[in-house]
């Protein structure tokens, strides 16, 4: 069988001293699955998808990506297994001084690709999420949709295995939330595998998938 | 200017840049150039002068000869010159007329005194070829035995000190150099290390892409490197015109007759000057860029992104 991606064993965690967040969670993402990740506000969804992300250590407990135990990866090998993830971050974290285009190209130039390589294919999807004739404009220009939508893109433009969406679809109306959703679903059929946290209980009621519930720290799986 | 501090058109640049912090930068890094390379253009001309006026001195000795009540001066003096001229290694002995003398003493004396009733000492400038080992020791002692008040001075304690004295000079111009270049790591460490932390969301996210280190480094280290190396073309540029500068200044000012010229003569400078400075220069360029990329990847190490 093959090996997760993500395998929680037991993780908790806590931000400095205060109380702990997230205790005992146990969970796996298997290659090529599609998960929702759900939970009142405060839950730690994002705590969570900053756990899988290396960018928060937890306080017990293991965690392994693609295999490797967390702890143990560092240096170049935390960049490589961070190429193998698309991050759609709930407050989008856009470079304010970057144009769309360049910010949805992002990954692609920090891999040192040439940008005659890329450009087709990131002007591609950005008309596919409907940026296309909002390609040079600043993410101070765009609305909450149009920067959600770009976070979308930067995450899916590298092609990565597993993509992990923060409240992808909570700033665009139903129907392009219903768009964008089957641009996961596309993807996930290709192989990819997603995880996307959100409380939209009717954008999960579209799709026939796991759910991962957060509550007061435990994690239940809703099947 | 602005292009070549802020690197590539293209794309926009990943890193922004503080347009003051660079200006100031770029002003710091200059200016502390600049110095470097006057100081070691400085210590240049001294070390040039030094050697021109040791090797000068030392193709020449004199014999002084202070009058004795009851003899001859004149007969003396072409006697001294006479056993000069015989001894090996010698290969002039001229007697300084007593109107040149009298002239050696205006600058301390004034002119227009009348010192035809004082007892002036004469000399005799001996002309050496140092490739026949004169023994000035031998002459200088049959000097002393044959002509009273005769004595040899080969301008040895004058080389000693004048040598003691150029090499505290270049040491104290090298110090500053060294302190200069110091100085300049300092700053662009101390701008790498702001612009990073400044741009703190920038990093993490760009690492959080899969940026490497390298790639980080990269953006950051070689904007300040490129920085560093046009200010210190710019600085080590002024440097090599006020060089001359320096030199005529040290030259007016140590020429207060033409004799002097020889000492810290303006054509002492030379060309040697300016490799030194580019040297200077390039040294300053390359140790900002060492500092900057080893203080960002410091910084990286340090922290995680979140
Ligand atoms: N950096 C932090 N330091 C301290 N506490 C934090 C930090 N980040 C989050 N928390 C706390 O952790 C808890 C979980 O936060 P998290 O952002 O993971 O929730 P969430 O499920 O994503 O919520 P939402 O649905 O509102 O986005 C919250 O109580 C929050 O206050
Ligand atoms: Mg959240």
């Amino acid at each position: 069988m093959e090996q997760p991606v993500v395998a929680f064993d037991a993780v908790g965690l806590r931000y400095g001293q205060g109380p702990e967040i997230l205790h005992d969670v146990s969970f796996a993402i298997e290659p090529g699955s599609f998960q929702f990740l759900t939970g009142p506000s405060g839950a730690g969804k994002t705590t969570l998808i900053r756990l899988i992300l290396l960018s928060l250590r937890p306080s017990r407990g293991l965690i392994h990506l693609f295999g490797e135990e967390a702890a143990r990866i560092s240096g170049p090998a935390l960049t490589s297994v961070r190429r193998r993830m698309g991050v759609v971050f709930q407050d989008f974290r856009l470079l304010d001084h970057l144009t769309t285009y360049e910010n949805v190209a992002l990954p692609l130039r920090v891999r040192e690709r040439e940008e005659a390589s890329y450009r087709a294919e990131v002007m591609e999807l950005l008309d596919w999420v409907g940026l296309g004739t909002r390609a040079g404009a600043m993410p101070a220009v765009l609305s909450g949709g149009e920067k959600q939508r770009a976070a979308i893109a930067r995450a899916l433009i590298a092609r990565p295995e597993l993509i992990l969406a923060d409240e992808p679809t909570g700033n665009v109306d139903p129907a392009l939330a219903r768009r964008l959703l089957r641009l996961f679903t596309e993807l996930n059929r290709l192989g990819t595998s997603v995880l996307i946290a959100t409380h939209d209980l009717a954008l999960m009621d579209q799709v026939d998938a796991h759910r991962l519930v957060l509550s007061d720290g435990q994690l239940y799986s809703d099947a | 200017m602005q292009n070549a501090l802020h690197g590539r058109r293209g794309p926009g640049a990943l890193v922004l840049s503080d347009p003051t912090a660079t200006r100031s930068l770029f002003a710091i890094i200059a200016i502390l150039t600049f110095l470097a390379g006057l100081a070691a253009m400085g210590a240049q001309i001294v070390a040039a002068s030094s050697r021109e006026w040791r090797s000068a001195t030392a193709r020449e000795a004199t014999i002084q000869l202070r009058p004795q009540s009851g003899r001859d001066i004149e007969a003396d003096l072409a006697r001294v010159a006479a056993l000069g001229r015989s001894a090996p290694g010698v290969a002039d002995a001229r007697v300084l007329p007593k109107a040149e003398a009298e002239a050696l003493l205006e600058p301390w004396l004034g002119s227009g005194l009348d010192l035809s009733s004082l007892p002036i000492p004469r000399l005799v400038v001996l002309r050496l070829d140092l490739e026949a080992a004169p023994d000035l020791a031998a002459l200088g002692s049959r000097v002393a035995a044959e002509v009273p008040g005769a004595t040899l001075d080969d301008h040895g304690s004058w080389r000693a000190r004048l040598s003691g004295l150029a090499n505290t000079i270049i040491g104290v111009a090298a110090g500053l150099v060294v302190l200069v270049v110091a100085a300049s790591g300092i700053a662009v460490g101390f701008a790498t290390r702001g612009a990073m932390a400044g741009s703190r969301d920038v990093v993490d996210v760009l690492q959080l892409v899969g940026a490497t280190r390298r790639f980080i480094v990269r953006e950051f280290a070689l904007r300040f490197l490129r920085l560093a190396m046009l200010a210190a073309l710019c600085g080590g540029v002024a440097a090599g015109f006020a060089a001359p500068l320096l030199g005529t200044i040290a030259a007016l000012a140590s020429a207060t007759d033409g004799a002097d010229e020889a000492f810290l003569g303006a054509a002492s400078m030379g060309w040697r000057g300016y490799p030194l400075i580019a040297l200077v220069a390039a040294t300053v360029a390359a140790i900002a860029g060492f500092v900057s990329v080893a203080t960002a990847k410091r910084f990286l190490r340090q922290t995680r992104a979140t």
